[in-house]
């Protein structure tokens, strides 16, 4: 049971083929078997979900229906749930209880899904590995020395290791795609303004959105459905109507221009990524796409200017964290100074000080313009590249990753190094279109997944989607599985 | 461009009281990152319109009616220390 797709428990679940209660119970136990090895939850919600289960029984009974009702979902760690904890990964957030459910948790809830559990991340989602995790670190589930990636590394190692049937992630520079792509699921970070941030804790609040990860394309899109659209409680949340994902799954795509980015393809990237990605070139043209040659001549400055803007947002978002309204206190203190420095010195790890102070330094006086503003202004170009691009084509396709997953501990002494990791997918954030990473094979060097990553224009994730199952309908690569 | 960064000043700033190993470790790592980042340089930018925010931000207008946000929330519940409704920090005056 732990096995299947959303789509394929729904319809066991109308069916009567098992109970929302057994399938709850299904996931437990696989959770219980292959944990201890993974390692992908915080926490885990086993009453409650139990109870959601059996009201989602009821509810079956009595002939109703719910997109998700009685599907077992994973949620990332910062994403709120009111009356459990929401840790972020962080000592300082590790006692927390939302007072509120975010709005995507409530979403989730209406829909009849079971919350089975809070995943795994980097702390307050700075990183590309789940090492940054005050718990412990994830392991990834194809080779447990090798990292599932980051920062939803927890909530992409539960997909692949079957302890949920699908997990919600976020993805502020590749959160969601570059973790999809490490354990072979599927990730989806929507157009920013299109799932509401509300109840999301914030690590950048122009880079931030919550998305989907799944077992296929198919079942994205009906999350996507339940979480995406306008929400009151978040003022950057666009007015813009949500379209039924799941018609974009019947779309014809032939004839469709896909737009190969030169600059993804060169020094640096894996021969093995590069082999896989082509080949998922060849099947999109055999699908009756034609292949243009794109240019996003401004991709070697996204790393640099990511690191400007996220960490300014990040500086001025944590510095709520005093030991005043929730969370860790230092019990060292003197005066109140004192106090809200040794708090902060004592509850955040390492990575998490290190992007303070980098965003603390662009915003500081007489080096503002320097730092942060012009990385503003390069954010306009890489945003304009797209624009660019999207003349000429109507998805483009790259590689979401330029390696395989790689060794733990093998980067987290190197920062700099860690942070190229995310070179791919940092510059759908800053221009603030949707992309997806969908599975493109194994690579014959490590045995370790790979991914596509297709992006398309603002608020167009039906492209995404109609590509990607299009390919998932014509592939088995989303099939293939780790042997736990 | 080394030494561009006064890591002491950058920590008060920034709320942290960091051991003097971290601080070594901390101010090296930054020192690698802001070089790295110093390759903006290379662009010409005179001419470009800095972007905050990807999509338009219009101001969110309501009709000013209350409306309440939630059953019996506790907001005080997680604070560290709190008494009778109020949230207790050290002694400031």
């Amino acid at each position: 049971m732990h096995s299947k797709t959303i789509l394929q428990a729904k319809e066991d679940l109308q069916q009567k083929k098992y109970s929302a209660v057994e399938l709850t119970e299904a996931i437990y136990q696989r959770i219980d078997s292959v944990e201890p090895k993974v390692q992908a939850f915080v926490h885990l919600t086993r009453d409650i979900a139990l109870k959601q289960a059996q009201e989602a029984d009821q509810k079956l009974a009595a002939g109703q229906n719910a997109p998700l009702l009685g599907i077992p979902i994973a949620l990332k760690d910062l994403i709120c749930t009111q009356g459990t904890r929401t840790t972020c990964s962080s000592q300082i957030l590790d006692q927390f209880i939302a007072p509120y459910d975010a709005t995507v948790t409530g979403r989730l809830k209406e829909a009849g899904a079971v919350i089975v559990g809070k995943t795994n991340m980097d702390e307050f989602a700075m990183g590309s590995s789940t090492e940054n995790a005050w718990h412990h670190p994830t392991m990834n589930p194809w080779d447990l020395e090798r990292v599932p990636g980051g920062s939803s590394g927890g909530s992409a190692a539960a997909v692949a290791a079957h302890e949920c049937l699908a997990a919600l992630g976020s993805d502020t520079g590749g959160s969601i795609r570059q973790p999809a792509n490490f354990c072979g699921v599927t990730g989806l970070k929507p157009t920013y303004g299109r799932v509401s941030r509300f109840g999301l804790v914030a690590f950048a609040s122009s880079l931030d959105q919550i998305g989907p990860m799944t077992k296929t394309v198919a079942d994205s899109a009906l999350l996507m459905n339940v979480i995406g659209g306008k929400d009151p409680r978040d003022s950057t949340s666009a007015d813009v109507a949500r379209p039924d994902f799941m018609k974009a799954l019947e779309r014809d795509v032939s004839g469709l221009k896909i737009g190969v980015p030169k600059e993804y393809f060169t020094s640096g990237i894996d021969p093995e990524v590069e082999r896989s990605v082509q080949e998922g070139i060849k099947t999109l043209e055999s699908l009756g796409m034609e292949k243009v040659e794109v240019s996003l001549p401004h991709l070697q400055y996204a790393v640099a200017t990511y690191y400007i803007i996220a960490c300014a947002e990040a500086s001025t978002n944590l510095s709520r964290y005093d030991g005043v309204k929730y969370g860790y206190r230092s019990q060292k203190m003197d005066n109140l100074l004192d106090m809200y420095m040794n708090t902060r010195e004592e509850g955040f790890g390492e990575e998490v000080k290190r992007r303070i102070m980098l965003g603390t330094f662009v915003l500081s006086s007489g080096y503002y313009d320097a730092y942060y503003l012009k990385g503003q202004k390069v954010r306009t170009l890489i945003k304009q590249d797209f624009e660019n691009a999207f003349e000429q084509c109507d998805v483009i396709v790259a590689p979401n990753a330029p390696v395989t997953a790689f060794k733990l501990k093998e980067r987290i002494n190197d920062p700099l190094k860690m942070y190229l990791s995310d070179i791919y997918t940092i510059s759908a954030n800053l221009a603030g279109i949707p992309g997806i990473s969908i599975p493109s094979g194994i690579s014959k060097t490590d045995g370790m997944p790979v991914g596509l990553q297709l992006m398309s224009k603002h608020f167009d994730e039906e492209s995404l989607i109609a590509v990607g199952h299009r390919f998932q309908q014509n592939t088995d690569h989303h099939l293939q599985q780790p042997l736990l | 461009m080394s030494g561009k960064i006064d890591i002491d000043n950058i920590a008060k700033l920034a709320r942290l009281k960091l051991t003097d190993a971290e601080s070594d470790r901390l101010g090296g790592h930054l020192e690698q990152i802001i070089d790295y980042i110093d390759q903006l340089n290379q662009l010409d930018t005179s001419n470009v319109e800095p972007t905050s925010h990807v999509l338009p931000i219009h101001n969110v207008f309501r009709e000013d009616k209350a409306i309440k946000f939630a059953d019996d929330v506790d907001y005080l519940a997680g604070s560290p220390a709190h008494n009778k409704g109020h949230y207790e920090v050290p002694k400031i005056i």
